[in-house]
């Protein structure tokens, strides 16, 4: 193994441990956060009883639906947009303010539009991801070779065949730590709006096991949250490495 | 044209391109669930000129300016300690990218739970969204530094503290800026939920209070004003900001 690798398997085991002797020494008292052996035995219960399983399924929907939709219309927003220079210079105070905006006191107002359903939570994902999947692309595309255009034009592409079979396959490191980007906001946005007012949903769940006390409940659902989130930033960073790396450029 | 009054042009553009669009969205949709801008701007106005209204926003500053100190001050020293060990660093870089993309969100009830229902559970749920992109800005910072500036300070046998204050810091100072420019939008978003999902004040309780009312007015309002502040204030980073990198 790498030493970096085993320096950081040490971190995590290390915070771990120091977090279990806390909770067993008292430190951190039980109604705080009970033992990481604990929470894992209850993960394991909850996955085991199932009870959770519509609700955990309803919230990876919803964010799988807003992924879906904040990537592929970021793309094709970049896409179109970095042939309008205009057009760009003119959003770009917009995008580079964007994240400075919050995005969920909007969230009330869209309740109000769309009702109290799947809709405003997906849209709030969408919302959150699909200008950094816009600014992203803009960045990649700016770094696409004038001679590959060249080549495209030679060999008479439409703009859409360009896009497609030249310019955003180059991009792909580009369009992977995009969805890295798209996928977080996304959890964010559905999760979050599920915590400020929904009927159900991974978010809902964890808010109502928080005024219940329910500890059983709460950190088993926030670990599998944090596990999903990080399991899925690992493959998408593991695959742009294995691309940069073809090419030579990492 | 100067690059200047460019920038003035496709902001006035911009600006009323989305007032355009907002006006548009209320003939649309209606009084059900919108406001038009210039009732808006009226009942802002108005909203403003109460006590209640700055009780509110006197609360979210306060929380949202320990938040950011803390966010700046906690960030800097680890970009500083993670760029200048190369080991730790590259162990670490990775592990804090991945803490960058989980949804903060959901860590919400376990922050309060470990800071009670206030001000402290704010202030923390604020800090954790700007420590990470303040700390990666640095320690990107401090590793894209020459080394000839470095060995130029070991030469001179400059301590750590000589050596961060009088060459890394200078030389880091544009990317650094942009960490801080981001940290602070992600800080005030941080401190503003935070009082949406728990808290008796501030205008993210404002917030939360008008949507079970149902009080349009004070939720286009106060979305408004936090839209014009945050907008306003990244506004002038940014400029400094690229002044900056122009150096």
């Amino acid at each position: 193994m790498r030493k970096v690798t085993l320096v950081q398997v040490g971190i995590v085991t290390g915070l771990v441990l120091l977090l279990e002797a806390l909770c067993l020494a008292g430190v951190i008292d039980k109604i705080t956060m009970p033992p990481p052996h604990r929470i894992v035995v209850d993960f394991v219960r909850l996955m085991i009883a199932g009870k959770l399983w519509p609700e955990i399924g309803k919230s990876m929907g919803n964010v799988l639906i807003a992924f879906v939709i904040a990537y592929v219309l970021g793309i094709l927003i970049g896409t179109v947009l970095h042939g309008y220079k205009g057009v760009r210079d003119t959003l770009d105070p917009l995008f580079a303010t964007y994240y400075a905006i919050p995005v969920f006191a909007f969230y009330p107002l869209f309740i109000v539009m769309f009702g109290l359903g799947d809709g405003p939570q997906v849209l709030i994902g969408i919302l959150l991801g699909v200008v950094a999947v816009i600014v992203t692309t803009l960045n990649g595309l700016d770094r696409v070779p004038q001679v590959l255009r060249k080549t495209a034009r030679i060999a008479r592409l439409t703009p859409l065949q360009t896009a497609l079979r030249v310019t955003l396959p180059f991009c792909a490191p580009y369009l992977l730590s995009a969805a890295k980007l798209a996928l977080a906001y996304a959890f964010i946005g559905v999760i979050g709006s599920e915590f400020i007012m929904a009927k159900n949903g991974m978010g809902y769940e964890i808010g109502y096991a928080y005024t219940n006390f329910d500890n059983a409940t709460m950190y088993p659902l926030i670990l599998l949250i944090l596990l999903f989130s990080i399991v899925m930033n690992g493959v998408l960073t593991r695959w742009e490495k294995l691309l940069l790396a073809r090419r030579g450029m990492a | 044209m100067s690059g200047e009054v460019r920038r003035w042009r496709n902001a006035v553009v911009l600006v009323a391109a989305l007032v355009v669009l907002w006006e548009v969205a209320y003939l649309i949709i209606g009084d059900v669930a919108l406001r038009s801008p210039w009732q808006t701007l009226r009942f802002t106005a108005k909203l403003v000129q109460t006590d209640l209204f700055w009780e509110h926003a006197t609360t979210t500053l306060r929380a949202f300016g320990v938040a950011l100190a803390i966010a700046v001050g906690l960030g800097l020293a680890i970009g500083f300690a993670l760029g200048l060990d190369r080991l730790a660093g590259d162990a670490m870089e990775p592990m804090l990218v991945a803490l960058y993309s989980i949804p903060k969100i959901t860590l919400y009830p376990i922050l309060l739970l470990a800071f009670g229902l206030g001000m402290s559970a704010k202030v923390a749920f604020g800090a954790i969204h700007g420590i990470i992109p303040v700390a990666l800005f640095t320690l990107a910072a401090v590793r894209g530094i020459k080394p000839i500036l470095l060995k130029t300070g070991r030469v001179l046998k400059l301590d750590s503290a000589a050596m961060v204050r009088s060459i890394l810091f200078p030389a880091a100072v544009p990317e650094i800026f942009t960490g801080l420019r981001v940290g602070f939008s992600l800080t005030l978003i941080g401190t503003v939920l935070g009082e949406m999902f728990a808290a008796q004040h501030g205008l993210g309780y404002l917030l939360m209070n008008a949507m079970s009312l149902y009080n349009i007015d004070v939720i286009m309002s106060v979305t408004f004003l936090l839209v014009v502040f945050a907008a306003g204030v990244n506004a002038v980073l940014l400029a400094i900001d690229r002044r900056l990198h122009f150096r």
